[in-house]
């Protein structure tokens, strides 16, 4: 079956041995099962401890004034090269990445290593460049004119940055989920098979096979398995997010980047997602940006913490939120600022 | 404020639905048998016509009416009277009116039937009109008609009927024998024209074109070439010279030949034809003049004033069927327009294939590879502003630019001889310039609405979709098309409404009065340098050009009614189309 796929993916054999063994663990930092219950159990605390605390409040000017002197002299004695607490194992090595949007310096130096199999949240207040870092990741900056970017990012020891990379191929080892549910105007099966149809894949019982389980990975078979030949914009703006993650499942990528995936969901379906995002550590690398600290404190193992361009301070979740070593992640995270 | 609005809009539909009113309430009774009036004035002057309409006269205020009375080659067909002058008025129902394959209708009384051919008996028929191979089939189909024809019990010798105006019959059942009798005799000499007159004519035809495509382009293109032989400095004894001159002179030959052969058949068949028109219908109109109508040239026959509801109804819904389906008559004043829906269909088609998918590509271009900046935006202003040309500079530009120039090049690269001969093949206003003249015309209106809808289409999904290893072009292909197809669909209604009521620039790139349909029977089964018929055109033609502009009036209406039917089946396929696409790809405003 694998012949078939342009890009040498598992077998199905493997993959569902993978399934089967998803408590064990691959490769992650820790072992899977314990670590992530210590990490839920972490997240927990942590979330209960901010329930309490309203929205962070909008900075005055003299606050953002501050902050922006403290920033400055924080990053003077930091260098910017050494990567705080550096994961083992790591997916991606980003190296001295700086990106200009025409004449705006929106990405400053960042170096990061994202652990393979394990989640990563990206924080930070609105305009930092979260997203801009995370659209890196698969090159989907290229779509906007007037991007450039120096630096090296290197996934699986190859620069992702180097115009010689095929970034088709990129994109289907990079899968990303947006703000936006974007259902296809198509059936549900379709929306699944769009990317493997994309791959070439014709074969009904393969497709049959990858649309059922990316359905049941997303948690959404359940609800769809009898409505798979109807419109997909039929579904619920959960679903429809779920959808995307199950769309972005089927094409068998390394990394899923999900920019802001909840923002547009209720708290229930917001759940529902964290539960997925939860479900699909160890087995993919996972990327997300969001604006809501309790879930970043929720889902992730480790956390960066981006402000005006410049990555502050990364490192394991827990010593993020419960022990920030730079006083503006303190702030943000404690809503001070942001 | 809301008031001025919906008082606009009130106005506007109410123009709206009175001209809709005209144009079906006359529109659908043209074709329904009036009754026929014999009126008898207070001058002693009698007449018989149809009453059309009527009004009072501004000056002396008494009530004029109008009455057709046809038989236009005797007398004016309309005439007003004065209502206080008439003495009486009936109906009679022995009346015909005919439809003519010249001077249209006859409105009259049916004296007799004059079979001379028939009454020349069965045998000497035959044997007398010797028709062209295969000769063995007619005979006997003569003698069938014939057998027809007596079991009509009409055979030996129809009846005299006394002249209906000295002595009008008023029994139904004597003036329904006669046109039966009437029927079965025009059935039978149309069957003999079908059958001994109309192979001649193939004959004929078939001569002709011989002539035309083998031996007269032949003929030049050799000229041609011995002159430019000559030109070059060989002498005429030169041998290519003399092939030459010698193949000039078989083909003159030939030519003389072929011509004589054509003149012979044409004199035979004209003999057949006279011996085949002298068979007649006796017709005495009110006057008591009378008239002699060669069965052939008579179309259709009706008695209006004695027709049961159920033969007006068929009598109507032929009249219909003939409009729809046959060829005009009488310079457009009556028969039919299918030629002129069909090239109207046709010019339609062969537009949409041209101007959409070209519309459609320079749209997807603007909407998803153009950048912004001040070439792009300075297109983008041309091409809305192409939309608001008026039609006839796009029919100036179509004659100068697609006539002369492209179709004056491929004449002079693929038919040089036609060039010579003065009969250009692509050179001349015909379906093709047209088409492509009505493309250009309808471009924008494509463009505009195909970068319409691509834009509507949130970033979003192109997003998602190149974030799944989608191509720009497969992103394009398999979903912002589908996507934009309703709104593109939208920009095909309006540019397709637009064409098909587009005159002005059709006049000048091949729009005719007169023409054939322009198919062939050889792939590709359609005539791209054929002049075409177009509804539109055939409007403004029988409307303001025709010979007799009163009596094609009720055409108009009719014209006017297929061409909105024709609007309105295009336009709602079309709408049909884009609402199946929406449902099926409407998106949510996320």
């Amino acid at each position: 079956m694998s012949e078939q796929f342009k890009r040498p993916l598992p077998t199905s054999e493997t993959r569902l041995s993978i399934d089967n063994n998803l408590s064990a663990g691959l490769s992650g930092g820790k072992p899977g099962a314990e670590g992530l219950a210590d990490n839920l159990s972490a997240a927990g605390e942590i979330s209960l401890g901010l329930e309490s605390q309203s929205c962070p409040e909008p900075h005055s000017a003299s606050s953002a004034k501050e902050v922006r002197s403290l920033v400055a002299g924080a990053l003077a004695d930091r260098t910017p090269s050494n990567p705080q607490s550096s994961p083992p194992d790591p997916i991606v090595r980003i190296r001295n990445l700086n990106l200009y949007y025409g004449s705006v310096h929106a990405l400053v130096d960042i170096t990061m290593d994202i652990p393979r199999h394990l989640v990563t949240a990206l924080i930070g207040p609105s305009g930092c460049g979260k997203s801009t870092l995370l659209r890196c990741l698969n090159r989907m900056n290229d779509l906007i004119d007037g991007v450039r970017t120096t630096g090296v990012i290197e996934l699986d020891g190859q620069n992702i940055l180097d115009p010689s990379v095929d970034v088709i191929a990129l994109r289907r080892k990079v899968g990303m989920v947006f703000q936006k549910p974007t259902p296809f105007p198509k059936t549900v099966y379709e929306n699944i098979a769009y990317g493997l149809r994309l791959a070439g894949i014709r074969q009904r019982a393969v497709l049959d096979e990858i649309v059922q389980r990316s359905l049941c990975r997303a948690a959404l078979w359940e609800e769809v398995k009898d409505r798979l030949h109807e419109s997909a914009l039929g579904l619920s703006g959960g679903q429809h997010q779920r959808l995307c993650i199950a769309r972005a499942i089927a094409v068998q990528p390394e990394i899923i980047l999900m920019d802001e995936p909840c923002s547009a969901l209720d708290p229930r379906s917001t759940a529902r997602i964290e539960d997925l995002i939860a479900e699909l550590r160890g087995e993919y690398t996972i990327v997300i940006v969001t604006h809501n600290m309790q879930q970043a404190a929720r889902v992730s193992d480790y956390t960066g913490f981006l402000y005006e361009g410049r990555l502050i301070e990364f490192g394991k979740t827990e010593q993020i939120f419960t022990a920030p070593k730079h006083p503006e992640t303190e702030d943000y995270i404690t809503g001070r600022f942001g | 404020m809301v008031w001025a609005a919906g008082a606009a809009l009130a106005l506007v539909l109410l123009v709206t639905l009175t001209a809709l009113y005209v144009v079906f309430a006359n529109g659908l009774v043209v074709f329904w048998p009036h009754p026929i009036e014999q009126i008898s004035l207070a001058d002693g002057s009698k007449l018989l016509g149809e009453r059309r309409e009527a009004d009072t006269d501004p000056l002396t205020g008494r009530v004029r009416l109008k009455f057709y009375c046809a038989n236009m080659e005797d007398m004016p067909p309309f005439r007003w009277i004065y209502e206080d002058e008439i003495v009486s008025r009936s109906r009679p129902p022995e009346v015909f009116k005919l439809d003519r394959v010249a001077n249209l209708h006859y409105i009259g009384y049916l004296k007799e039937i004059r079979l001379p051919s028939r009454d020349a008996g069965q045998s000497d028929l035959s044997a007398k009109h010797t028709p062209l191979s295969p000769t063995d089939s007619i005979g006997p189909n003569i003698r069938r008609v014939q057998a027809e024809l007596s079991e009509a019990s009409l055979c030996g010798g129809l009846p005299l009927i006394p002249a209906a105006s000295d002595a009008p019959i008023t029994n139904s059942q004597a003036s329904a024998s006669q046109s039966e009798q009437l029927f079965w005799a025009i059935r039978w000499a149309k069957r003999w024209e079908e059958e001994s007159v109309a192979p001649w004519r193939q004959k004929e035809n078939d001569l002709a074109r011989q002539l035309n495509d083998q031996i007269k382009y032949a003929l030049i293109e050799a000229r041609y070439q011995l002159q430019e032989l000559l030109r070059s400095g060989r002498s005429e004894t030169d041998p290519d010279c003399q092939t030459l001159a010698q193949q000039i002179e078989q083909l003159t030959e030939q030519e003389g030949r072929l011509k004589e052969q054509a003149h012979q058949l044409a004199t035979q068949r004209a003999q057949l034809e006279a011996e085949l028109r002298k068979n007649v219908a006796v017709f005495v109109d009110v006057h008591g003049r009378e008239k002699l109508i060669p069965l052939v040239d008579i179309v259709r026959f009706s008695t209006p004033n004695s027709m049961s509801l159920w033969a007006k109804w068929r009598y109507y819904l032929a009249k219909w069927w003939e409009l729809l389906s046959d060829q005009p008559r009488e310079a457009n004043q009556d028969g039919g327009i299918f030629p002129a829906i069909l090239g109207t269909v046709l010019l339609v088609f062969l537009m949409a294939i041209v101007a959409f998918p070209l519309g459609v590509l320079a749209g997807v271009y603007l909407g998803e590879y153009a950048r912004d900046n001040l070439l792009v935006r300075w297109v983008r202003v041309a091409v809305n502003n192409l939309a608001g040309i008026p039609s006839i500079v796009y029919g100036i530009f179509g004659l100068g630019f697609f006539i002369y120039l492209c179709g004056g090049t491929l004449d002079a690269w693929f038919y040089p001889a036609r060039m010579d001969a003065r009969e250009p093949v692509f050179g001349q206003p015909c379906i093709l310039w047209a088409a492509l003249t009505l493309g250009l015309l309808t471009l924008p209106v494509v463009i505009v609405s195909t970068e319409e809808a691509l834009r509507q289409i949130p970033r979003e999904i192109r997003e998602g979709s190149y974030a799944l290893g989608a191509t720009k072009l497969q992103t394009l292909f398999r979903l912002l098309l589908p996507m934009a197809s309703p709104g593109i669909m939208t920009g095909f209604i309006l540019a397709m409404a637009r064409a098909v009521g587009e005159v002005a620039p059709l006049m000048i790139t091949g729009a005719v009065k007169s023409a054939p349909p322009p198919l062939s029977d050889q792939f590709p089964f359609i005539r791209l340098d054929r002049q075409f018929m177009h509804l539109g055109y055939h409007i403004l033609d029988i409307s303001c050009k025709s010979p007799n502009v009163e009596a094609t009036k009720g055409l108009v209406y009719v014209t006017t009614l297929l061409l909105l039917a024709i609007v309105l089946v295009l336009t709602s396929t079309a709408i049909w189309l884009r609402n199946r696409m929406r449902k099926r790809y409407y998106v949510r405003a996320i």
